[in-house]
């Protein structure tokens, strides 16, 4: 089976994922683009782990979507603190430190 | 179908890492457990004894391993089926981060100088300036998770540096980062700063950790291998396909310069410093630099040490520039907090210099110093400073709490010269003066590179340790050389725990200052990764 499409369409996730922290404003939406940065690296750990013939990275995947879901209930405590104590979720209004 | 064998777990050798994580996880239950009056003595004594019986252990873990001599093959054991590496600089590592920890437990426990409570938000939930935040700072509750989130992050910073494959790697990173993000938002005052800084330092850390991942994919498609050996012998012997490696080493170098707060991976360090409780700060300051830079030593030089023709040059770009942001924009600094920060990042840039100076093991001449021990012993001396330079920013406070504002200190010397001349002399620590251990170790890093033949990055390193020092000496002039101001902050008396901490990175900014030879050797003993 060629694996080339599969890692390109984890690369064109990432991309975007990447591309969506740096233009969008709204936290919730740049941590949905970071939790699609990490989705593009398990989709590429299971293609190259079909490739190899392992399980070394299916296994390295489950991880990752562990440490993600580890990462939601700390990334949206902090964000509900935000947004309860400003009424947004906007990073720009968020801007009390700088230089 | 074939049988199941059960992975065989060393368990002593992993004590230091289970001590901590159970003290953690003890913490949690008696959070649960125990009555809120009785928390916060339990809670700081289990931290407190979970990191000493971690350090005592560690201490047994060096003699059954009998690290010390000589021998050119790296000495230690690759434990938990190959996922964890103990050599050398894991016990140093190891070490200095639970010795950071114990201190940083000793800064979180400070209960004088907010009149009888932690310096940490007395209830996380209630909103800033509503009557449930009033109530909850009259009733004198406070947050004794703190010392349980401390220990999940010591626990991350164990095995960061020692993990010896990708993905214990990667948990490792997260294990350390999670619970810091929550500590970063829990400062008891300026509130609005601290939340603020939690919630850039968790995008931007939730943002590094996904190039981390993409890049671990890529290292993993590439050597075939998550397998830190794997990895070097598939990086040795390459001939095809190494677009796949450099794009994986550049992606996972972001992720770790991210941690490290390289240039220009660094914006974060100033708003999270600035914002984060102040005892929270020293602790991460110190602590993570550590176990950072250990895992990026252990990553590089393990993995990709047959690259590094293509990720040195690279770094060396990255080092210069990181000096030059972090010496050159803390010029323009009027925060006590953001001036260590940007001297962090300076730092951060130093200590890279000092990776530069990788070299394989044939090539070093005996007695010559090698780069890991140049690094390690930076970070010794770097960490003790901070630490004990951000429990005196603890200190000089007014009614509203702390004051970081750099123009209000003015005077200080003069009011309390005790505080201030300790403060100073951390301070010509940090830019390199000798005779403190500052300078010691910035001519340790300055050796090994320029023993690789970098030498015109070590040239740029002087010049700016000269721009670094005329704001460190900025600092000290405005504390005894200008008039005080007549509301100006005061320095609080603080208990015996913020002492101790000064008094220990004093001394050991002293001690490794006049007589570092010593410690140098021992790690030179302790600098060879296990492969």
């Amino acid at each position: 089976m060629d694996t080339t499409p599969f890692i390109v369409l984890s690369a064109i996730l990432f991309s975007i994922g990447a591309v969506g922290v740096l233009v969008r404003r709204n936290a919730i939406v740049i941590f949905m683009c970071v939790e699609l940065m990490l989705n593009a690296g398990n989709l590429a750990l299971i293609t190259f782990a079909r490739a190899n013939g392992d399980l070394d990275g299916q296994i390295a995947a489950f991880f990752v979507m562990v440490v993600a879901a580890a990462e939601v209930v700390v990334g949206l405590a902090i964000i509900m603190t935000i947004f309860r104590t400003r009424r947004s979720a906007s990073v720009d209004d968020a801007s009390l430190l700088k230089y | 179908m074939t049988s199941f064998d059960a992975p065989k777990i060393e368990y002593f050798l992993l004590a230091p890492v289970l001590i901590v994580l159970g003290a953690a996880v003890v913490g949690v239950l008696l959070e649960a457990a125990l009555p809120r009056g009785r928390r916060y003595l339990w809670q700081a004594l289990v931290a407190g004894v979970g990191l000493i019986a971690a350090l005592v252990q560690l201490v047994l873990v060096c003699r059954r391993l009998d690290l010390f001599g000589g021998g050119d093959a790296g000495k230690g054991r690759l434990v938990a089926e190959q996922s964890l590496a103990l050599d050398g600089p894991t016990v140093v590592i190891w070490a200095l981060v639970l010795v950071f920890a114990l201190l940083g437990v000793l800064l979180f426990a400070e209960r004088h100088l907010e009149g009888g409570v932690l310096s940490f938000a007395g209830q996380a939930a209630a909103l800033p300036g509503t009557e449930a935040e009033r109530e909850a700072s009259s009733k004198g509750l406070e947050h004794t998770e703190v010392f349980p989130l401390l220990m999940f992050a010591v626990a991350g910073m164990l095995i960061f540096p020692a993990a010896n494959d990708l993905v214990t790697m990667f948990v490792g990173l997260e294990v350390l980062s999670l619970p810091l993000y929550l500590l970063c938002g829990l400062a008891r005052r300026r509130r609005l700063l601290s939340q603020e800084a939690a919630m850039k330092y968790f995008l931007l850390g939730a943002f590094s950790s996904g190039f981390f991942v993409y890049g671990l994919a890529l290292v993993y498609g590439y050597a075939g291998s998550m397998r830190f050996a794997e990895i070097s012998a598939a990086v040795s012997g390459r001939t095809t396909g190494t677009g796949l490696l450099l794009g994986g080493i550049g992606l996972m170098s972001v992720g770790l310069l991210f941690k490290v707060g390289a240039a220009p991976f660094h914006s974060w360090t100033p708003d999270v410093y600035q914002g984060a409780p102040t005892a929270v700060t020293g602790f991460m300051a110190a602590a993570t630099k550590v176990a950072a830079f250990g895992a990026l030593l252990r990553l590089f030089y393990v993995a990709f040490g047959g690259a590094r023709w293509d990720w040195v040059p690279v770094f060396a770009g990255i080092a210069v520039l990181t000096m030059v942001i972090g010496s050159v924009v803390a010029v323009t600094q009027n925060d006590v907090k953001r001036l260590l920060a940007y001297s962090s990042v300076a730092h951060a840039g130093f200590l890279l210099v000092g990776v530069l100076g990788i070299r394989s093991i044939g090539a070093l001449q005996n007695g010559e110093l090698g780069a890991v021990q140049a690094v390690l012993f930076y970070l010794v001396t770097y960490g003790f400073t901070t630490m004990a330079a951000f429990a005196i920013v603890t200190l000089v406070r007014d009614s509203g709490g702390e004051v970081s504002n750099l123009e209000r200190w003015a005077g200080l010397g003069q009011k309390s010269p005790l505080v201030a001349g300790v403060f100073a002399f951390l301070l010509l620590a940090l830019a390199g003066i000798p005779l403190t251990s500052g300078f010691t170790g910035k001519w340790a890093v300055f050796t090994a590179a320029v023993s690789a033949g970098w030498w015109p990055v070590v040239v740029v390193a002087v010049l700016l340790s000269a721009v670094a020092a005329y704001f460190y000496v900025r600092v000290i002039r405005l504390m005894f050389f200008t008039a005080p101001l007549p509301d100006g902050p005061s320095v609080a008396v603080p208990s015996v725990l913020t002492m101790v901490v000064i008094a220990v990175g004093t001394l050991a900014t002293l001690l490794l200052g006049l007589v570092p030879g010593y410690l140098l050797d021992r790690i030179g003993d302790l600098s060879l990764f296990v492969r």
